[in-house]
């Protein structure tokens, strides 16, 4: 069969069993748009801002485990797209992101929408290709797609000059069934002894902690932690990109650790004695000032990526393997230990445990006329039944989705956690309905963050995701002004959002639905009158507690046993 | 500590900016780099020169693995090995200080590759510590330019850097 590199492009998405391309068209892709639009199969969802692509197939990849895809032009589509690529790398997302480039021969000649797009993104991706030669396509694009799905997962950028996808030149082509690389040879399994002397260490705890994060979500490996949780009885927490993993309701489900983690996980973490780290890679969130971090502990860290372990915090026991893999070899080896043994201390150790979970350190001040945020979250997980695909932008809103909306299933908690990218939300919601169209999804954000990619009203009108936004307006950045209060004696630098749209009308201006709930007893009424309007996207802007602060917190720069609670 | 990294990399363009743009985004510290195809042509053999305590080298070798490019990575410092640079001196000799410079780059078992009536230039080949003290033995002779080509290493024994089959 001989193809244009347009058409080899499209074929090899078929190959991948790819079905959607989040994307926005100009010049230097029109071959490739061309070769899409002759065909069924894949189909594209136009973006207003090529940001807003990318983040949608984050979302998309996300929701799904399924690696998202994009395709946007050179130069400003590109450099547009990288916030947007960067935000995928720091959470190990896999996306594969085809960027158009000028013709060849123009190749460093400052040609129209030019820009080193190989040379831009080489920080932000976990690898950038460039084909340079239409027989190359299909490889390059396989290539792409191992890499990208396979080790710890990342973005990768196809970049492809114009004279590649040139219509006229057609090569023979044939995708490649299998991809070999000397260079990228992910380790899987986990060394046995290794593993055998973590279980050791593991069921001889007398105060232990497990501690999660995002590895075990994409490692899929949800079920094998909570039958390893579940087996030995420990305490687990999760981090924020971890949430979700091992069900919040559970009780021996601490809570989100780290600088607005609870104090019974934070507490936890510091006097435990054994720690075992899954899928986590000690981010400064988390950790808080390193010299005070878990002083007592001898640590375990399975993770796949080599380079997360002894990063930050070094380990006693480290497992370079993928999470599922050696927690199936570690459940095997506890079943033959018999499970953990020190019964009496780890009694003591719970008791300490409830103790400081009595503290109750989520509670918030109640009021009878002002809407306060974390109620808002609480009552959104009311609605939905706790089930819900949750979006969230960056900042306080973030914090309280993470700390109220107790997620008990993975992939349903999607936000920005190591870039922190504002405007994340709306777009990731977008990508996460158009996978399950059936399921609620959610987008938490705040007047702020919606502001940085609102645009994508006008997408999710197009493509009718009617996803539902909660947005808790409290007119000010709200994080900014937290710390502006905390630690500039209240000077409330630019924090301060005047002249901010009238939300509802933003809504229906792009054809949607828009709330103002200012009240503290039309919180709930609101939420299911919008959740009952199963077609429509709705936005609800709340007004919420100008003045509230996310607590418990860890000073930046303090143990995680030096919480300020409320 | 001083290590030297020699790095096995598919010989692709960009290569080397994916290990210079890894040290800088990482505040690690280069002191020389050296980069040349191998007998095979599809590798590009990269020596670096940094320095940092065991677990910033660490971190390096497993951040330079990360690379996908990357075939194989080795710290010169955990095997007995030969470390040689090679060193270009432009000096100003006029009478009176020529017959003192050809001694000591005689001494050195440098060669004077270049003679001009107010000039040599010496040409050295070892670790980098004789080419240091090489400078410091000129004194006062004035230098007119100093091309260092960056530390190169191998192995010593039989072995080579292997390169993991596919």
């Amino acid at each position: 069969m001989e193809l244009s590199g347009g058409e080899i492009l499209v074929e090899c998405l078929k190959a991948e069993g790819v079905d959607t391309v989040f994307g926005y068209p100009g010049g230097a892709v029109l071959h490739i748009y061309d070769a899409l639009f002759q065909q069924k199969q894949v189909q594209h969802v136009l973006v207003r801002h090529e940001q807003g692509a990318v983040h949608m197939a984050d979302g998309f990849a996300r929701a799904t485990g399924k690696p998202g895809v994009v395709l946007v032009t050179s130069g400003p589509g590109a450099t547009n797209a990288v916030t947007g690529i960067a935000t995928a790398h720091m959470d190990s997302i896999p996306l594969v992101v085809f960027t158009g480039q000028v013709h060849s021969a123009l190749i460093g000649n400052d040609a129209f929408q030019e820009v080193d797009n190989v040379g831009i993104t080489r920080p932000c991706v976990k690898h950038n290709f460039m084909v340079k030669d239409v027989r190359d396509m299909a490889e390059t694009i396989k290539k792409a797609f191992y890499v990208a799905t396979t080790g710890r997962p990342g973005p990768v950028v196809v970049d492809i000059p114009k004279d590649v996808t040139d219509p006229k030149v057609k090569v023979p082509f044939e995708y490649p069934e299998k991809v070999a690389m000397r260079s990228y040879q992910p380790t899987e399994k986990g060394h046995s002894g290794q593993i055998r002397k973590a279980v050791d260490l593991i069921v001889n705890a007398e105060r232990p902690m497990i501690y999660t994060g995002g590895g075990v979500i994409l490692g899929r490996a949800a079920d094998e932690l909570t039958h390893f949780t579940r087996k030995l009885g420990y305490p687990i927490t999760q981090t924020l990109m971890g949430l979700g993993a091992y069900p919040a309701s559970d009780k021996q489900h601490l809570g989100m650790l780290g600088m607005h983690g609870t104090y019974e996980a934070n507490m936890g973490m510091h006097h435990c004695d054994v720690l075992i780290a899954i899928g986590a890679r000690f981010d400064d969130r988390v950790t808080g000032d390193l010299s005070k971090f878990c002083p007592y502990a001898k640590i375990v860290h399975v993770d796949i990526d080599p380079s997360s372990i002894s990063k930050n915090v070094i380990v006693d026991v480290p497992i370079v393997g993928a999470v599922k893999s050696v927690l199936t070899e570690m459940i095997e080896l506890i079943n033959q230990a018999g499970g953990a043994k020190k019964t009496k201390e780890l009694e003591t150790w719970w008791d300490q445990i409830e103790q400081w979970r009595g503290m109750k350190c989520l509670d918030y001040k109640w009021s009878d006329d002002i809407i306060k945020p974390q109620y808002v979250v609480q009552k959104l997980w009311e609605v939905t039944g706790g089930d819900a695909f949750v979006t969230s932008d960056v900042g306080q809103h973030q914090m309280w989705a993470a700390q109220y909306y107790g997620f008990n299933k993975p992939h349903r908690w999607i936000n920005s956690g190591g870039l922190g990218t504002m405007g994340f939300g709306l777009p990731a919601a977008l990508g996460a309905k158009w996978a399950f169209p059936d399921e609620e999804v959610a987008c938490v954000t705040g007047e702020g963050s919606i502001q940085m990619c609102s645009q994508e009203l006008s997408t999710a009108l197009q493509y009718q995701l009617p996803i539902k936004i909660v947005s808790l307006n409290n007119g000010y950045l709200g994080m900014v002004r937290q710390w502006q209060e905390f630690f500039y004696s209240g000077r409330y630098a630019m924090s301060y959002m005047e002249s901010l749209p009238d939300f509802v009308k933003l809504a229906e201006s792009y054809g949607h639905v828009g709330m103002r709930i200012e009240k503290p007893s039309d919180v709930e009424g609101a939420l299911r009158e919008a959740f009952a309007m199963k077609d429509r996207l709705v936005f609800m802007d709340f007004q919420t507690d100008p003045e509230e602060n996310v607590y418990p917190m860890v000073p930046a720069g303090a143990g995680l046993n030096e919480m300020i609670l409320l | 500590m001083r290590h030297i990294i020699s790095i096995l990399m598919e010989n692709e363009a960009g290569a080397l900016s994916r290990v210079a743009g890894l040290f800088s985004a990482r505040g690690y510290n280069i002191e020389s780099l050296c980069v040349a195809p191998t007998h095979d042509e599809s590798l590009s053999r990269l020596t670096l020169v940094t320095s940092g305590d065991e677990q910033v080298i660490e971190q390096i070798v497993k951040q330079l693995n990360k690379l996908i490019d990357v075939v194989k990575v080795q710290d010169m410092a955990d095997t007995a090995h030969i470390e040689r640079e090679l060193m270009l001196v432009k000096l100003q000799a006029f009478d009176g200080v020529r017959e003192e410079v050809y001694r000591l780059a005689d001494i050195f078992r440098g060669q004077i590759i270049d003679v001009t009536e107010s000039s040599y230039t010496v040409q050295l080949v070892g670790p980098g510590s004789k080419l240091d003290a090489f400078i410091d033995a000129l004194g006062s002779t004035p230098v007119v330019e100093i091309v260092r080509s960056g530390a190169l290493g191998i192995s010593r024994g039989p072995r080579g850097m292997l390169v993991p089959e596919v």
